[in-house]
């Protein structure tokens, strides 16, 4: 995008700062800030990459758009990738600007420094941040607005702003009957000073925020419409896929093209830096090429990895004692030493793919002077760096137009498919779309790690009076050159660490053993490693104390007045302490992840030969403000079924050096026939905003684990279940 | 080599591989790019079109196989008076779709399904919608959709 923005720098601009530049810039704003021709995606207008700089009658800020035809659009400046942000984010703008809903335009924003993340330090979504990011800025961009309209209506009329209401994007002069529409406004809001501050509704005056609200991206996702990365077609568009080495760190040594080169369609062959590229004119003779490619590989150190040597290095590493304190409170020692029972328990966890929907791609046309892209991502700030040092030019000279993303999860924060596009096109000189294959998808992903647990709690008295908990496992930071020297990866500890049961005695631990497998951000990230282990193994421990799992953790949350609310909640709506309802047994855990609590109850079967059936799931969630009561519903469904899914079945492995997994077929999701009916619960707070794309989904499987353990007596130590001597039903 | 074959009502004729898979024949070819490539080997359903009525993974028939048949995509799935099919109704009411990828296979197998199960149980929803993955979970709201347009299209008779 023509990114010549009034505060283009690299500083993060504050909102107020950034308000008094576009003021600066005079009625135009934000000079160049280009908008996409369309939802984000390329069509006729932006395939020549040229679309004309959209004339805004009204643009106050970088997310309000109001043109004299009178359509209001909203800039989007967060990924759309099933979490609902381009129904909520437009939410908070129309709610104070007094938009007309049912007319309401959405794009998605371009790259741009003013679109920074301000809890991520860039443009990104991930970390369930869009609404904790937005939930003021945008509410204020437009107030900002509206109070730009009604001063030039008042202005025009000569009458007082404060006699002036508004209403469905329509300002009126009740004492006069004059009444004029936003598009008729827009030109001369242009011309009226930015406020300096702006008074925003008071929550009880809310008419669109907390109403469930219908998905405005629910159409076109059910008529073929919606264009994904996958979707992209541009002149000329060639198609690439690029085969890499099956061992992990292994590299090119040779390869001979020219049988792949025979084969029609095929137009170029050519190594590039993540292996060697077919560059075709579709994907199916790319995918033809491919298969005829010969290709040498030089393997590298990693040929003779194994999750098995994975496996012991984990527990040669826990047993060599070098590991850093995350946290130390009271004398944990002792309490394990005098206590009257002493419970200990191994807990492992795979690694695990994010398996999107949408395989990996990326689209990329090298232009006179510079590149833009077409890309699925969560990440416009590194796909447009990366872009840039691909294709060797200045950053501002890289354009990312953002598509819809057919699933996140956290893979789509990495760009080595933007890498892989921009090579290809410009080896091929033409427009290149990479997509790579399921296989490829699938192998290549970089992991949620794996980690080795060991745990020891101290009984007594009917209640847990100690608490250690020592992880063992590769460091997502170490493995992506994150790491400032740090002992412990925060990521790696996190909900271990924050353990909010009042046990007095706490002492977590983390040993970085780290291992060549590729690793990235998972959905909810350490929270769903370490919500597995420690909401199952305090079930253990509960069943030591002779206690009611959820009875005791009420106790030990007696000044955790959140934590208790979603609790309960769950609890009541799932019948805790009555008899089996839907299956055998209850299970029941409870997270804080990404400013949100979160407790869900399992209601759970197993059969004498271990088939796992679960049957309903009640997910209480205290999420502070809530925008959209639907969304917040999708997203603890998905969260669960997301959580659930890598329970019963998923793990990847590694034998000679290789990922096993390459398909659905071995590296099995939910499916219909599992999906237990999920209720939700929304436990009103209000304090500030919280995540919801992430929360749902680390209790899921300590709940799942816990109902087994109540119905079996047996623990489950280890995922995902069929691991663990289970089997779906 | 040159094929012809009913798109979505239309005739076409297409000059591709043999052996080019349907899918990429409607994607490439043809530019219809709601039918969406996920797995390639008949395992997720998000390729689903109907060939003659029948649904099918549009990875799995070869442009050979197709010749001469009718294939329905989920952008011919629309009324004859351009309006939204009567599961593309309920899906939207429903909110069914969050990321949307695997969703034109979902409609696709569901409009099949219901044209000769009319009024399904929950069970024969599920068996019949198994097929179709979902990264996202919205099987549940895929269930209330199907049971919601199986109801309309039971009044509409
Ligand atoms: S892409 Fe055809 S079934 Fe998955
Ligand atoms: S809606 Fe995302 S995969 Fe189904």
């Amino acid at each position: 995008m023509g990114v010549e923005t009034a505060n283009n720098q690299r500083t993060r601009v504050s909102r107020r700062a950034f308000l008094k530049a576009g003021a600066l810039a005079g009625g135009g704003l934000l000079l160049g800030l280009r908008l996409p021709p369309t939802d984000g995606t390329a069509d006729a207008a932006g395939a020549d990459g040229n679309a004309p700089e959209a004339d805004t009658a009204f643009a106050p800020n970088a997310w309000v758009r109001i043109d004299t035809d009178d359509q209001v659009t909203v800039l989007v400046d967060r990924s759309e990738m099933g979490q609902g942000v381009m129904t909520a984010l437009p939410m908070l703008v129309c709610e104070e600007l007094e938009a007309d809903w049912a007319r309401i335009g959405t794009r998605f924003a371009p790259a741009d420094e003013a679109y920074a993340n301000r809890l991520l330090g860039s443009q990104i979504t991930g970390g369930s941040t869009a609404i904790r990011n937005a939930w003021q800025p945008l509410r204020e961009a437009g107030a900002a607005a509206r109070t730009m309209l009604v001063a030039a209506a008042a202005q025009r009329w000569g009458v007082s702003a404060e006699t002036c209401r508004v209403e469905k994007q329509v300002v009126r002069h009740p004492e006069s009957g004059r009444s004029a529409p936003f598009g008729d406004l827009a030109a001369a809001a242009a011309e009226q000073p930015v406020p300096d501050s702006v008074a925003l509704k008071d929550p009880a005056a809310f008419t669109l925020i907390g109403t469930p609200t219908d998905r405005l991206d629910a159409p076109p996702k059910v008529d073929g419409s919606a264009r994904f990365g996958m979707d992209v077609q541009l002149p000329g568009l060639l198609t690439a896929q690029v085969v890499r080495c099956p061992v992990l760190g292994g590299s090119v040594a040779s390869f001979d093209a020219s049988a792949a080169e025979a084969v029609p369609g095929v137009r170029h062959v050519v190594e590039i830096d993540s292996g060697v590229a077919v560059i075709a004119d579709g994907y199916w003779p790319a995918w033809k090429g491919r298969e005829a490619l010969d290709v040498q590989w030089d393997y590298g150190p990693h040929a003779g990895l194994s999750s098995d040597a994975i496996a012991q290095q984990f527990r040669r590493d826990a047993d060599a004692g070098k590991a850093a304190t995350a946290r130390d409170d009271g004398d944990t020692a002792a309490a394990l030493e005098n206590a009257s029972k002493t419970v200990e328990a191994e807990y492992e966890v795979p690694f695990l793919a994010h398996a999107c929907m949408e395989p990996m791609n990326c689209t990329a046309r090298l232009t006179d002077d510079g590149v833009e892209v077409w890309v699925p991502t969560q990440n416009q700030t590194a796909s447009q760096e990366a872009a840039a040092e691909v294709a060797g030019v200045p950053k501002e000279k890289a354009h990312v137009h953002t598509t819809y993303l057919g699933g996140g999860f956290g893979r789509r924060s990495h760009t080595d498919f933007v890498r892989d596009a921009v090579a290809c096109a410009r080896a091929a000189g033409a427009p290149v779309k990479v997509i790579w294959t399921r296989a490829d998808t699938t192998r290549h992903d970089r992991f949620r790690p794996a980690t080795y647990n060991r745990l020891a709690a101290a009984v007594g008295d009917g209640t847990v009076k100690g608490w250690r908990h020592h992880i063992v496992g590769p460091s997502i930071k170490a493995n992506n050159d994150m790491l400032g020297g740090e002992a412990v990866d925060s990521s790696s500890v996190d909900g271990a660490k924050d353990l909010p049961y009042g046990v007095g005695n706490v002492h977590i631990a983390y040993t970085m053993s780290n291992t060549p497998v590729p690793l990235w951000w998972w959905r909810s990230v350490g929270n769903s490693q370490n919500g597995f282990i420690r909401e199952a193994f305090f079930d253990e421990a509960a069943r030591a104390a002779g206690r009611d799992p959820y009875e005791l953790r009420r106790e030990l949350l007696a000044d955790q007045p959140r934590y208790r609310g979603v609790l309960e909640r769950a609890a009541e709506a799932a019948g805790w302490g009555a008899g089996p309802r839907h299956g055998d047994a209850r299970g029941i855990a409870l997270m804080k992840s990404f400013g949100s609590y979160c407790a869900e109850v399992a209601e759970v079967s197993v059969t004498p030969d271990g088939r796992v059936r679960v049957h309903r799931v009640d997910v209480a969630i205290d999420c502070g403000p809530v925008v959209n009561p639907d969304t917040v519903t999708q997203q603890m469904e998905s969260g669960v079924v997301y959580g659930l899914s890598a329970a019963f079945d998923e793990a990847v492995t590694v034998r000679r050096g290789q990922v096993e997994q390459t398909n659905f077929d071995n590296y099995a999701i939910l499916r219909m026939d599992q999906m237990p009916e999920v209720h939700v619960h929304m436990v009103a707070s209000d304090s500030s905003p919280g995540g919801v794309g992430e929360p749902g989904t680390p209790p899921i499987a300590p709940a799942v684990a816990n109902a087994i353990l109540a119905a079996t007596g047996e623990p489950v130590r280890r995922l995902p279940l069929t691991r663990a001597g289970f089997r779906p039903a | 080599m040159a094929v012809e074959l009913t798109v979505n009502g239309e005739h076409r004729t297409v000059d591709a591989l043999s052996d080019t898979p349907l899918l990429w024949v409607l994607r490439d070819d043809l530019g219809l790019t709601g039918t969406k490539y996920s797995c390639g080997i008949g395992e997720c359903g998000a390729c689903t079109v109907h060939l003659d009525g029948q649904p099918v993974a549009a990875c799995q028939v070869s442009l050979s196989r197709a010749a001469g048949r009718s294939v329905t995509t989920i952008e011919g799935l629309a009324g004859d008076d351009g309006g939204p099919h009567p599961v593309q109704a309920a899906w939207v009411a429903e909110n069914v779709p969050q990321c949307g990828f695997c969703q034109s296979g979902q409609i696709m197998t569901a409009t099949a399904f219901l044209a000769h199960t009319p009024d399904p149980d929950d069970a024969a929803i599920d068996a019949a919608l198994s097929g179709n993955l979902c990264r996202c979970g919205t099987y549940q709201r895929v269930r209330r959709a199907v049971r919601r347009a199986a109801a309309t299209m039971q009044e509409a008779k």
